[in-house]
């Protein structure tokens, strides 16, 4: 789920006023956009690439590498289908609220087809230096300056904290990968450490969790035998308990989903968890 | 969103499935003269929480005097945050064994998941803990309609009834559950009544709040939320604000930041008074949140935390500036601003407020807490 600068780009939902904002700078900063989405213009030019009907269409002229989706969330299940019947392998799902059975609805296509959802509710990727898609700052060189640690997160604003601190402590990032904020995700965070683990470039992680789920529980085992130094961050330790919990919810994640659970899993397989954004950056400084 | 019984009831009596018959009273007389066409009754109270029975919220009635007084000492009754102010008033079923069954999003599978025990009538954590290996866990494909013969060779042997029949409800809890968006939807108990019947005793559903926006005529069934004056305002802006008892106001955007920002004003020894985040599409409403947390007479420093990636630093900071220049409180204000836009956001705050920035969050965070004490 890392996005190279020589990976094309199809944008679905170009023309409008998000999707226009982040294509532009999206192609400023490197990412190859090779067209655009949207059935109601389909044969016109847009940011200088042409629109299609459908991420079908678009399919039989040259096959993108990755989507990317600028789609509101009760359409979002319709254009990721797409995606993936256009043989599509990385699909970038930005629309928060996206009802959770369309999100599940999709997933099980994604993995029938061997397609790797990214999202929903997620920012996007980074490689700084390279591309970025979807809508986190990566042109901003106090945010993103090329470097070997990888940043895992479930939170847009906060993953750029970490990649802010990470930088300011005289690191750079290898690859920012958003997993996104919505219970059910297509990419969690183990898949995300074992992307980082494999990848050559990243020497470190930072791993930025929340409370919620037990993505960070069921990540612990694989991140123990992990090669590479991971530190996290999971937000929510100050929070008042989630009251949305309801009891068979409970059952699946039994006590775990708390800031303590989390913090217990990733201390038993060796991980530092800091207290505060910024003490992620020192436990990697040296990474 | 949560409901309460009654309204779940009717959704799985919309599926085909039994529940008994009753009716909603919000009087106690309105409560005997439906007990009147019932014989012997229940009186439950609805509240969207559980341990109503624990609370003293349901009673059983053999006479409609006698739920007539049940009802009279349940309405208005405390259970846990919210007052009963109407009571369900139902036919009492002879039960001969009482199962668990329920449908729910599973994270973990990212599909469905199908909980049947043949232990009910407790929480399924008790369930889980006490009676094991007579819990099935059946996962499901969501694109596709559940196979009765799996579901039924799926659950555990049944001495009181056959296996078929608990399927067919089961399918039927699960489409329930699909046309319905839930995140939720629980039978506990499901009763198998002496003649054998399978009734659905108590109702559980929670819808998913994303998907509200399909399921309005639904959503209006819901349960209304238990808030402070200053959380219904912020919900009828569409802000995500919580009301904490600590004195540091804080506003940030996303929900990460958000929480990061309370985790660290707890880290340094101050108490957050908020949660208040205006990212994502609220991200224009600086001017509105900045309201919100000034109304909170216990704040008494404020620090914006911004970082910028889809939400613009220099929209947020415009519409915090504006609204501070209007309204000119006496409040020790602490920013720390980075990500997209952040030139300009600085910029802004150091020449309208004449106030300096802080580079690094962290600092922001003590002189804010050192400015509340």
């Amino acid at each position: 789920m890392i996005v190279r600068g020589n990976e094309t780009v199809l944008v679905q939902g170009i023309t409008g006023k998000q999707g226009t904002f982040w294509s532009t700078r999206m192609r400023d900063y490197g990412t190859r956009i090779i067209g655009g989405v949207n059935p109601k213009k389909a044969g016109t030019m847009h940011l200088d690439v042409p629109i299609f009907a459908s991420a079908r269409e678009a399919a039989a002229e040259a096959r993108p590498d990755v989507s990317v989706l600028f789609i509101p969330p009760l359409a979002t299940k319709a254009a990721v289908l797409d995606a993936i019947a256009a043989g599509i392998r990385k699909i970038v799902v930005l629309a928060e609220h996206v009802p959770v059975h369309d999100v599940m609805y999709f997933l099980a296509a994604a993995r029938e087809a061997g397609a790797q959802v990214i999202g929903p509710n997620t920012v996007g990727v980074v490689t700084p230096g390279e591309c970025f898609v979807g809508f986190m700052p990566a042109f901003n060189e106090q945010v993103f300056r090329p470097g070997g640690v990888g940043v895992i997160s479930r939170s847009g604003s906060l993953g750029t904290l970490i990649c802010l601190n990470i930088v300011q402590a005289g690191l750079g990032i290898s690859a920012f990968i958003g997993i996104g904020g919505d219970p059910v995700v297509g990419t969690t965070t183990r898949d995300a450490l074992a992307t980082l683990e494999a990848d050559e470039r990243t020497r470190a992680v930072a791993l930025v969790g929340e409370i919620g789920g037990t993505m960070e529980e069921e990540a612990s085992d694989y991140a123990a035998t992990m090669t590479k130094p991971v530190a996290a961050f999971i937000a929510g330790a100050a929070s008042p308990p989630n009251k949305k919990m309801g009891h068979a919810g409970a059952i699946v994640t039994g006590s775990m989903g708390s800031y303590a659970s989390k913090k217990a899993a990733l201390e038993r397989a060796g991980i530092t968890v800091a207290p505060t954004p910024s003490g992620i950056a020192a436990a990697l400084a040296g990474a | 969103m949560n409901f309460e019984e009654h309204a779940a009831k009717a959704l799985l009596a919309a599926a085909g499935l039994a529940v008994p018959r009753g009716a909603l009273a919000a009087t106690a007389e309105e409560a005997a003269s439906i007990a009147e066409g019932l014989g012997p009754s229940v009186v439950k109270a609805q509240v969207p929480t559980g341990k109503r029975g624990k609370a003293g919220g349901i009673a059983l009635a053999a006479t409609p005097r006698e739920a007539e007084a049940a009802a009279r000492r349940i309405l208005g009754m405390e259970i846990g945050p919210y007052r009963v102010s109407r009571v369900l008033v139902e036919e009492q079923v002879p039960i001969r064994q009482e199962y668990y069954a329920a449908v729910l999003n599973d994270a973990r599978s990212r599909g469905p998941m199908i909980l049947f025990s043949s232990e009910g009538g407790m929480d399924i954590e008790e369930i889980a803990a006490r009676h094991p290996e007579k819990l099935s866990r059946i996962t499901l494909d969501i694109r596709e309609e559940p196979d009765e013969a799996r579901l039924a060779a799926a659950l555990p042997a049944l001495a009181a009834v056959d296996t078929a029949s608990i399927a067919a409800f089961l399918a039927r809890l699960y489409s329930a559950y699909r046309a319905n968006d839930a995140e939720l939807l629980e039978v506990n108990p499901l009763a198998l009544t002496e003649d054998g019947r399978l009734i659905a005793l108590d109702g559980k559903f929670t819808l998913d709040d994303s998907a509200i926006a399909r399921q309005s005529a639904l959503a209006e069934q819901g349960a209304e939320e238990r808030l402070t004056a200053l959380e219904r305002r912020a919900k009828a802006l569409h802000l995500k604000y919580v009301e904490l008892d600590g004195d540091v106001g804080i506003l940030a955007n996303g929900a990460g930041l958000t929480m990061a920002t309370m985790d660290v004003v707890r880290h340094y020894g101050g108490r957050p008074a908020n949660f208040l985040e205006i990212g994502g599409e609220a991200y224009t409403l600086g001017r509105e949140a900045l309201g919100l947390v000034l109304d909170d007479p216990k704040v008494k420093s404020l620090l914006v935390n911004f970082c910028g990636a889809f939400a613009r630093t220099d929209v947020m900071t415009e519409g915090i500036v504006e609204a501070w220049r209007a309204l000119e409180p006496r409040l020790p204000v602490f920013f720390t601003i980075h990500g997209t836009g952040e030139r300009e956001a600085i910029a802004m705050v150091r020449e309208r407020l004449g106030i300096e920035p802080f580079d690094i969050m962290d600092d922001a965070v003590k002189a804010a807490i050192e400015a509340a004490k």
